[in-house]
């Protein structure tokens, strides 16, 4: 076991790191977070130029690295506080292109997307689907050599901001088997899509899609129809390594604020860091991110695992990190007192992103659930 | 030990239903129990809808107009308003300084603040904290100067809840540096309308102007709004503080919200079921449950010990501090059980007069929002660190 970064890792570190420091401060943040679009598309070319829309991606169309890489940028990423696509279009879009496309379309949506010309949004889950993975009940019906889909997406995350939306949709099979789903290529501006977009409440974009007998051609399916699934469940993974990472990097700037405020804030003649009752909440606070980066790194380090295995760790990574999440994010503004509850405040944007990630790609609970469905060894201590 | 409610108890448990279903504004009562968002005129209705039955000034001396009901009777009566969706009785006139008015005030101050208190015609609001006195609030800085029949106010309240609204404050002021902070203290009522007093918004976590930063900046105050003696201020407002305590388990409040709570649960699907019938989220409702059935009989025990003595002392640092997380517990687990619909932040969707298609179901809106909301409840009125402190101190004697 070597847990160190090799040079290129360390480098692609630095880099993404001092990217965040001086260009994406607080300041900024807040603007692009006021702005139009909600996001920086000046921060996006930068983010092109530099390759990091290509993480975890196949060399030949222009990717690098993998996720390994993937966690150290998106753990700086977590650190700037973005705003930006980049779990809906390089993880999640790109891992279910790199996976289910065929090689025409990974050569053109890929290089698209790694050049920094393509938005893409992930539409699965659906207004009853909760965090389910197979419960999809869009439609798809053959249509000549294509297909007409009907349904509704819910809460898809940058789905207004996309310049193409990957939807699933069942073409046989239950409403939740895992059979059944397939991916298609969908044009936002096609008939019969409808989009509402909004704010979340961590700062993001996402959006209620529906689709009212949109025509898909023939070349617009990704992958084989009804044979989805396995894609969906690593994309998702691919996207769980990137959101663990995301939330150790504001785990860690939360805790850096919360430090620092307790050294500097006195009350009673004394920075309240001298209470011991406040110590030792700040050393939970450590020792839950120093578990849940362990977490993050096994996470990753598991990603290319057989399916269950990866799955399990997937879970655990998941769970732990959701609850790591609101443990800092709620102790940190407690003990903040009053300034812990401003919007001006920095910290407590941090700490929204932290409880809030546990309600994408499923919660602690749901996590909690399926890794205890995948636990090794119940049946043979029962045997036993 | 009887843990029944009396003939009587149950008597004005059902007057008091009548008087919520006949007078509570349906317009009202539907803000509240959606979630959304009340106007200064909204509360200041309400206010004198129960004024006028005589029901606003809940533990006040009756013969200044207050209810004479029994802790028990309050409890029933919080516990019905919560169910009906009736708002919180606004706290800084009524419950905080009329009291102080009412035991250290001069008899001019009672006859002129507390009839317009009782007709809601002045919205207080509570000028103590400022930016380097929270906690240790006794080590805060406003100046008042004496200067003939004026004292002269210069400096920073914060946190001002409702300052916005408001057209007085009660305001802790220090008027002597000399001697120990607490000992410099004076209680002072402040005009809002007065020149030099500016109100600032700020915004909190959750996008809603609901506290301000108040600026004092030669604010001219004549003496006759001094409160009881110059420099015996602290007193008063730890006197404040042990009414702001009544009524702070919140256990009609925490009663309606696990209600709504079970309601969300069961319309929310997971796997294409009722998300309430799933195991692991129904042991949770379950143990907040739990821990509220406690606070209520614990809430009960303790204002039934301070009837006869008057307000309750230290236990109620016990109720604050149970209560407050229990609340909490209760709005993460509403955020939860609306899962992905948790995310959607559309202010808009909180005003009544919202007509927009609701994104996801409408009891959604505004869920993560009050989560985080509702983390103020373990800072304000003394945080539950400074609570613990007074348990260790006054009940354990550490
Ligand atoms: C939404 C909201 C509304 C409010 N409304 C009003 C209002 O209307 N009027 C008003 O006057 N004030 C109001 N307050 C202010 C409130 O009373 C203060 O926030 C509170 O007293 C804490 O002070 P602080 O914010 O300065 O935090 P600090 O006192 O700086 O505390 C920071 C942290 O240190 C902890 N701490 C401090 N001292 C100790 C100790 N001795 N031992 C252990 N831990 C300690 C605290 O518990 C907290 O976790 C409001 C606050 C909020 C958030």
């Amino acid at each position: 076991m070597d847990f160190r970064l090799n040079d290129e890792q360390r480098m692609l570190q630095d880099t993404v790191a001092r990217l965040m420091r001086e260009q994406y401060t607080f300041e900024n943040r807040q603007k692009f977070l006021d702005s139009e679009e909600g996001f920086s598309r000046d921060m996006w070319a930068q983010y092109a130029e530099l390759g990091l829309l290509g993480i975890g991606l196949p060399e030949q169309y222009g990717g690098y690295g993998s996720a390994i890489e993937l966690m150290v940028v998106a753990e700086q990423l977590g650190r700037g506080l973005i705003l930006e696509p980049y779990l809906a279009t390089v993880v999640l879009g790109g891992a279910l292109i790199e996976l289910a496309g065929s090689e025409a379309q990974k050569e053109d949506l890929l290089g698209r997307l790694i050049g920094g010309e393509l938005l893409l949004a992930f539409a699965h889950g659906e207004p009853q689907s909760r965090y389910s993975l197979s419960e999809v009940q869009t439609r798809a019906e053959k249509d000549g050599d294509g297909w007409t889909l009907s349904g509704d997406k819910a809460v898809v995350l940058h789905g207004d901001r996309a310049d193409l939306l990957i939807v699933s949709a069942r073409v046989g099979g239950d409403v939740r088997d895992r059979d059944g789903i397939g991916l298609f290529l969908i044009d936002p501006k096609a008939e019969g899509v409808r989009i509402r977009g909004y704010q979340t409440i961590d700062g993001l974009r996402a959006a209620e899609i529906s689709l009212a007998g949109v025509k898909v051609a023939a070349d617009a399916v990704l992958g084989e129809p009804g044979q989805a699934y396995p894609a969906i469940e690593k994309a998702v993974a691919r996207g769980i390594v990137a959101l663990c990472a995301e939330a150790v990097g504001a785990m860690e700037v939360t805790n850096e604020f919360t430090l620092d405020y307790l050294k500097t804030r006195k009350q009673f003649g004394v920075p309240i860091g001298k209470f011991q009752v406040l110590q030792h909440r700040m050393v939970d606070m450590q020792l839950e991110l120093e578990q849940a980066r362990s977490m993050a790194i096994l996470a990753a380090g598991r990603l290319n695992a057989d399916d269950e295995e990866r799955e399990r760790t997937i879970s655990a990574a998941k769970h732990y990190i959701g609850k790591a999440g609101r443990f800092i994010a709620e102790q940190a503004i407690q003990m903040h007192g009053g300034i812990g509850m401003t919007w001006e405040y920095a910290m407590t944007h941090y700490a929204k992103r932290l409880v809030m990630l546990d309600h994408q790609l499923g919660d602690t609970e749901y996590h909690l659930e399926r890794f205890s469905r995948l636990m090794q060894g119940a049946e043979e201590e029962t045997a036993a | 030990m009887e843990l029944h409610y009396s003939p009587e108890e149950q008597a004005f448990r059902e007057e008091v239903r009548q008087f919520l279903r006949e007078k509570l504004p349906p317009d009202i009562a539907a803000k509240v129990k959606g979630n959304k968002r009340l106007s200064r005129d909204d509360y200041v209705r309400w206010h004198k809808i129960l004024g006028e039955k005589g029901w606003l000034a809940q533990h006040w001396p009756v013969e200044y107009g207050g209810t004479g009901w029994s802790p028990i009777q309050r409890h029933i009566f919080d516990e019905e308003a919560a169910a009906a969706g009736a708002p919180g009785i606004i706290p800084f006139g009524v419950s905080m300084v009329a009291p102080v008015i009412i035991r250290f005030g001069s008899e001019e101050q009672k006859r002129y603040y507390l009839p317009r208190i009782l007709n809601s015609e002045d919205w207080w609001c509570q000028g103590y904290s400022e930016p380097g006195a929270g906690s240790d609030l006794a080590s805060l800085k406003t100046r008042a100067v004496r200067e003939g029949d004026y004292y002269i106010v210069n400096g920073q309240k914060t946190w001002t809840t409702l300052g916005q609204y408001a057209n007085m404050m009660f305001c802790l002021v220090r008027t002597n540096t000399e001697v120990k902070p607490q000992e410099g203290i004076s209680f002072l009522l402040i005009d809002m309308n007065s020149p030099g007093v500016t109100v600032r918004p700020i915004i909190t976590l959750d996008g809603e102007h609901e506290v301000n930063e108040v600026f004092l900046e030669n604010v001219k105050v004549p003496v006759e709004n001094l409160v009881g003696e110059e420099n015996k201020g602290w007193t008063y407002a730890k006197y404040l503080l042990t009414y702001e305590r009544t009524g702070i388990a919140g256990v009609g409040i925490a009663k309606q919200a696990l209600r709504h709570l079970k309601y969300v649960a069961s319309k929310q699907l997971k796997d294409g079921r009722p998300l309430i019938e799933d195991p692991l989220f129904r042991a949770r409702i379950a143990a907040v449950e739990i821990d509220l059935m406690a606070l209520e009989l614990t809430n009960l025990r303790v204002v039934a010990a301070a009837e006869k003595g008057g307000v309750p002392g230290p236990e109620s640092s016990v109720l604050k501090i149970k209560g407050t997380e229990i609340r909490q517990a209760i709005t993460d687990l509403l955020r939860r059980a609306v899962g992905p619909y948790a995310l959607p932040f559309i202010p808009e969707a909180l005003d009544a007069d919202y007509d927009d298609e609701p994104v996801g179901p409408d009891y959604a809106a505004g869920l993560a929002a009050q989560y985080f909301n509702r983390r103020k409840i373990t800072i304000y009125g003394g945080s539950n660190e400074i609570q613990k402190n007074i348990i260790a101190k006054m009940i354990l004697g550490l």
